[in-house]
């Protein structure tokens, strides 16, 4: 079973599709899509699609110019996205990413069961499960989960409960000449507070956590960030981002009264304001799965998995899409992994569909064989374009296990699953990033249930596939070919 | 175990950590706010021997075991901490933490604990003593 039409649950789908494996997709929506049939509120994602790259599209290199777009081996499956874009934005709108998403659905022919709502789950004596929904029951071996994240979550401060959530954010001309309060200083209030600047006469943003704006620098977001955050840098009255925690909101005859403790700043500091909007993030809608023993974080908004996605505690249940942030990874460099976006998630959602049908379904995954004498550049090649290494840095990983009858491709998996499981003598090769945001490729060997860790030369341009790199990539897989 | 519900918050837990027994709620709101908390599986690595990449890892709930080549030579409970010693002596972990049941820590990355400890030096100053009551048990042993 799979529950959800989002982009996570379409993916899912298709790889089982692909793998041969018997599946049902409910959702509660009428059409495909998920959280992009109404979000982001302002219409304007902020993931890249780059409608042409020095590749074609259809190809795999392409999926790194594309971070919006479902994959697929299928060539005409690929590349939904850039299709849909009228190249107004080099990132898609709310309604081109929802058509792309629609046109998936339609060439790759998946079936979903629309406006089927999960009401509850039962765990059976066989480790089964069955879902209760709108339209009856269904019983299944394993449930993928894709939900989303985009349930409304209001942080627990007294008061903040008469404030609009950012999902119900009005448009933006609504506002005109009022004064805004913002509770959050993350990427949901931002987007506001930059759509809100040419109306509000005044807005304030405040979260206990200062920006940090060598962060931002790097980030995709920082195009909603700037703004808002400049007029604030220089000065100005007209927006205010403030570092503090909210101890109380009070309702007053003209608006809102909201009283907050400085963090950087440590002192008490109130604020008078007419509209009062909460963006304090989202929660996945686990429903009855946290009673059934479904571990959490992040203050129940998130699940807890494993390494494939399985909740940490309740077995059999996984998850797909944006909740798959639920696995953090090794996280080595404190780099997260992009499973919050569908440029990552996409990945997730193969890379789990095959462990799944492996696991329970007896669909083994294709293992080719690598000729000893192609390992170096096979290796070379992927750590130079695969776009599961490039997007899901020091997360998913490239694997060659030595085998009875010679070196064969095992695929991509999560690095975590190589360096903590037992198996075969082995290579793995990552795309890594270091604190200071050099990124460089990364060497795994594995013998004898021993790992070892090997760090290649970064190059300014990522050219992995310069003779510098065969010879030490030689070096290192070269004891693993001498036993074959 | 029950999935933590949203009326004992992340920074309730925090609270009653010794390690940030001196931070105001502002603060602890600003810590939950700022860094992730993680839950691992009964058996899953948390720290690798002779891997690179490791953080500050503090633990709200549950137990876990720090594993020298396979054998277990400690046991760590909640609001005990680990991690630090490769990030301050810049080597890789000399031993595996492994959870022992499920384990939940709040996770201070590598490249931010020099930060996060240095803006709050009442957590600094909890950790050092921590430390030094670890080494005088060390000493002791030795002795």
């Amino acid at each position: 079973m799979v529950v959800g039409s989002g982009p996570g649950g379409l993916q899912a789908s298709y790889e089982l599709q692909r793998r041969g494996v018997d599946h049902a997709v409910l959702s509660a929506d009428d059409g495909p899509g998920g959280m992009f049939r109404r979000l982001p509120i302002f219409e304007r994602l902020i993931s890249w699609t780059k409608p042409d790259a020095p590749y074609p599209r259809g190809s795999r290199e392409y999926e790194l110019f594309d971070h919006n777009s479902l994959v697929a081996e299928e060539e005409r499956f690929q590349a939904c996205a850039p299709e849909e874009m009228d190249r107004s934005y080099d990132v898609p709108s709310r309604a081109e990413m929802e058509a792309a998403l629609a046109v998936f659905v339609e060439r790759a022919g998946l079936r979903v069961r629309y406006g089927c709502t999960w009401q509850a789950t039962r765990l059976e004596d066989d480790g089964g499960f069955t879902l209760e929904t709108s339209d009856g029951e269904y019983r299944c071996r394993a449930v993928v989960f894709a939900i989303g994240v985009t349930t409304p979550w209001t942080a627990p401060i007294a008061g903040l409960e008469h404030s609009t959530h950012y999902v119900d954010v009005l448009p933006a001309h609504e506002y005109r000449g009022r004064s805004v309060f913002i509770v959050g200083k993350r990427n949901s209030a931002f987007e506001i507070a930059n759509s809100l600047l040419p109306w509000a006469s005044r807005m304030v943003l405040a979260s206990p956590r200062p920006i940090r704006t060598d962060v931002l620098g790097h980030s995709p977001l920082r195009t909603r960030y700037l703004q808002p955050l400049d007029e604030h840098v220089r000065g100005g009255f007209g927006t205010s981002i403030v570092d503090a925690s909210i101890e109380r909101v009070q309702r007053t005859p003209d608006g809102f009264r909201v009283e907050t403790r400085g963090t950087s700043w440590p002192a008490p500091l109130t604020f008078e304001c007419d509209e009062l909007i909460a963006a304090t993030g989202f929660r996945t809608p686990l429903q009855d799965l946290p009673k059934l023993g479904l571990a959490t974080v992040a203050d129940g908004r998130i699940p807890a998995l494993t390494a494939f996605w399985e909740s940490v505690s309740l077995p059999g249940v996984y998850f797909a899409g944006n909740a798959t942030q639920g696995s953090a990874g090794l996280r080595k460099q404190g780099l997260a992994s992009s499973s919050t976006a569908v440029n990552g998630f996409r990945y997730n959602a193969r890379v789990l569909i095959r462990h799944l049908a492996e696991k329970h379904f007896g669909v083994d995954p294709p293992r080719p064989i690598v000729e000893p004498e192609r390992l170096v550049a096979f290796l070379q090649q992927e750590l130079a374009h695969a776009p599961e290494l490039w997007i899901q840095k020091g997360y998913l990983c490239r694997i060659v296990n030595r085998a009875e009858d010679g070196m064969r491709d095992d695929g991509i998996l999560p690095l975590q699953i190589f360096v903590d499981e037992a198996g075969p003598d082995a290579v793995a090769i990552a795309v890594e990033m270091a604190a200071d945001g050099t990124i460089y490729p990364a060497v795994y060997i594995r013998r004898r249930n021993h790992v070892t860790e090997h760090q290649l030369d970064a190059h300014p341009l990522h050219d992995y596939e310069s003779e510098g790199h065969r010879d030490a990539l030689s070096q290192l897989v070269g004891p693993l070919l001498r036993s074959t | 175990m029950e999935g933590r519900t949203t009326t004992t918050s992340l920074v309730d837990t925090l609270a009653q950590t010794a390690l940030f027994a001196d931070l105001s709620r502002p603060e602890l709101e600003a810590v939950a706010h700022e860094f992730d908390e993680e839950a691992f599986a009964p058996g899953q690595r948390v720290l690798r021997q002779g891997l690179s990449g490791s953080g500050l890892y503090v633990i709200l709930d549950g137990a876990a075991v720090v594993l020298r080549d396979g054998e277990e030579i400690a046991r760590l409970g909640r609001g005990d901490f680990f991690g630090e010693i490769s990030v301050f002596t810049d080597y890789a972990p000399t031993a595996d933490i492994s959870a022992a049941s499920l384990l939940r820590c709040l996770v201070v990355p590598r490249p931010e604990v020099e930060r996060f400890l240095l803006e709050r030096p009442r957590v600094m100053l909890r950790m050092l003593k921590i430390e030094a009551n670890r080494l005088r048990g060390m000493l002791e042993g030795l002795a």
